[in-house]
């Protein structure tokens, strides 16, 4: 994450901040960076930045967020959702992140699948990972 | 002459109503070295996809088997990229997974039913990408009994599966394992090893090529 | 005998089979005319959290639009991971604009109208059965045996679908309460084991298990049981070597073995089981 942030309002209220809203549904200004769902995401130890860090970078509209590791490391287990005082499904966020990383080219999938797997492992991985 | 119009990779041809999609190709001067071979819609290697006008739909159909409508237009498809990995039949158990570890992309389908759309053999063709995903591979076998391999699901599915390698896959194993062996088969095998038949088989292999053809031609065909 | 339509998913006709053999098995017993769904597909196993991504709703809806063919109300699901899609699903294209563009995508089906209820097998065994009539079926009692009963996120998560308190769920301890189990105090029971990370991300899915299993074991439990295929191929094939190797079953082979199918691992796990001195009633260990 960069050293130096521009808290400037200009930053308020980018396109890209309204994109990843349009995607997931959730307002990402709702959030109020109380680290609830950080504290109880049980992939956090796993991420280059913790879900609130990842909605922050959201709200300033910084694109940067697309190139994180957090977002594929996100099971989607909701832990974050049914926990936030504010309402904000995170999940939601994070797929909005993942979605737009895909339709970009970037995807974090292995090239080759090592198997086998069950169907219900395969078939998730290969809608969360692939485009 | 009834005429109609096609629009054959966008050139606008007259062509006589009636024609096939493959003989109004040829009838307008288009000399097929690919995407033709039987004529008789079984191999499957004329596919070819076309709009009609004022209508979404983009079919997919056989060129030998297909006649022309008026105002179609036409593009042929004579090959189908797909991917068929490495494998040996003898190493693999007719099992629940088995399909699925060799074709994983199976797990992207998303039900969304083109394969079925485009299938010109009206083969229930998701049904069978299911019933693979979830290691029916006797099911598979008998859906896809009729698959001609012509690759038109293949080039329309957006989970990018390589189906007919599958249904090929599916059938070896539903005839390798699945299917009752042909008990009268083995006993013939054995009685002929035993020489019950050395008499006639002598007498075959010692024939003259002559007569050997005639005996060939007069043979009894069961009906 | 009341009829009931039923979708199984890809794992109950593959490694979750005695699942489904299980739960067939008790739901005859307990007055049910289960009907396959015909023609079902693949529910998706992960809910699209997109707001634009129609596509991934077309399996599921392809479903309850066989459903609605059947002319029934609802569907049951024995598996987690289905009855979240399908549920959500069945939600999510309430909203008119919705259900137009999937009918209009679904041009070769018949419109789908909505209003399929999706019910799971532990809200079906609470608010339809109902607990008080789960003894009177028990052919062999579970005997005492300690269960960590083991819900994960998709029974509980997200809460509009849970199928009991999210924090404080209980259902799947009055079932096996019922059945003559002792469910155990089990913290990490509503954590996720890491799902479908298990195809990329084996090291993330097994610090979990371990983490999951030890609390099992911490509580006495001698087996896990879950409803989700996915939940119990992590339990089982990602388990760390350090963590104890606690079987882990599906609700529905227990069930079964309850009401007298037969269960090689539970018939197994009850061999040398001290007799309890009384019958376990309710109010199991929180």
């Amino acid at each position: 994450m960069a050293s130096e942030l521009d808290l400037s309002r200009d930053r308020l209220d980018a396109p890209f901040a309204r994109r990843v809203e349009e995607l997931s549904g959730e307002n990402p200004y709702a959030c109020y960076q109380c680290g609830k769902c950080s504290a109880g995401c049980p992939f956090a130890d796993y991420m280059d930045a913790l879900p609130n860090q990842v909605l922050r970078l959201v709200q300033l509209g910084d694109e940067s967020a697309l190139a994180l590791s957090a977002p594929w490391v996100c099971a989607s287990c909701l832990a974050c959702a049914v926990r936030c005082p504010k309402g904000v499904d995170i999940a939601k966020t994070m797929e909005a992140l993942r979605i737009l990383a895909l339709r970009k080219g970037i995807s974090p999938a292995p090239a080759g699948i090592d198997r086998p797997y069950p169907q219900i492992a395969l078939v998730g991985a290969y809608r969360k990972l692939t485009p | 002459m009834n005429e109609v119009t096609v629009f054959i990779m966008g050139k606008g041809y007259r062509v006589p109503a009636g024609l096939t999609i493959m003989k109004a190709m040829e009838y307008a001067g288009y000399r097929l070295t690919r995407g033709c071979g039987c004529r008789g819609g079984y191999c499957g290697a004329c596919a070819t996809v076309y709009r009609l006008k004022g209508d979404y739909r983009l079919y997919a159909d056989l060129a030998c088997q297909t006649p022309v409508q008026d105002g179609m237009y036409i593009a042929q498809l004579p090959f189908t990229p797909a991917e068929r990995p490495p494998y040996a039949l003898q190493d693999l158990a007719p099992e629940g997974q088995t399909l699925l570890a060799l074709f994983p992309e199976l797990a992207r389908c998303v039900a969304c039913n083109t394969c079925t759309k485009a299938c010109p053999q009206k083969l229930e063709v998701m049904d069978a990408v299911q019933a693979a995903l979830r290691g029916d591979i006797r099911q598979v076998a008998e859906l896809t009994f009729d698959c001609v391999s012509c690759g038109l699901c293949t080039m329309r599915c957006p989970a990018e599966i390589s189906h007919h390698h599958v249904w090929q896959l599916a059938r070896r194993l539903n005839g390798a394992y699945l299917t009752p062996r042909a008990k009268h088969v083995q006993e013939r095998v054995q009685e002929i090893a035993a020489r019950k038949f050395a008499v006639e088989l002598d007498a075959f292999m010692s024939m003259d090529r002559d007569v050997l053809v005639a005996a060939y031609k007069a043979r009894e065909i069961e009906a | 005998m009341k009829r009931l339509a039923y979708f199984p998913g890809c794992a109950m006709k593959d490694q979750a089979r005695p699942d489904e053999a299980g739960t067939l098995h008790a739901l005859a017993l307990l007055g049910y005319e289960i009907a396959e769904i015909p023609r079902w597909n693949c529910c998706g196993t992960v809910y699209s959290l997109a707001q634009d991504d129609l596509m991934r709703h077309v399996g599921p809806v392809r479903n309850l639009l066989r459903v609605q063919g059947m002319g029934e109300k609802r569907v049951l699901a024995l598996c987690a991971m289905c009855y979240g899609t399908l549920a959500r699903s069945a939600r999510f294209v309430q909203e008119p604009e919705r259900l137009a563009r999937i009918n209009a995508f679904l041009d070769t089906e018949e419109d789908f109208r909505g209003g399929i209820g999706v019910v799971h097998l532990l809200t079906l065994l609470r608010d339809e059965v109902g607990y008080e009539k789960l003894p009177s079926h028990v052919k062999q009692s579970l005997n005492g045996l300690k269960v960590a009963t083991y819900y994960g996120c998709m029974l509980l998560r997200p809460r509009e679908f849970a199928v009991d308190d999210p924090d404080r769920p209980e259902v799947m301890e009055r079932v096996l309460e019922a059945l003559g189990a002792v469910p155990v105090p089990f913290p990490e029971r509503t954590e996720c084991c890491g799902a479908y990370l298990t195809v990329g991300r084996k090291d993330i899915v097994e610090e979990r298990v371990g983490r999951i299993l030890r609390s099992a074991r911490g509580g006495g439990a001698d087996l896990v049981v879950t409803t989700c295929p996915l939940c119990q191929f992590n339990l089982t094939e990602r388990r760390p070597p350090e963590a104890p190797p606690l079987p882990v079953l599906y609700l529905g082979q227990v069930l079964g073995w309850a009401f007298g199918a037969d269960e090689p691992t539970i018939a197994a796990l009850l061999v040398g089981q001290p007799t309890p001195g009384e019958p376990v009633s309710s109010g199991g260990a929180r």
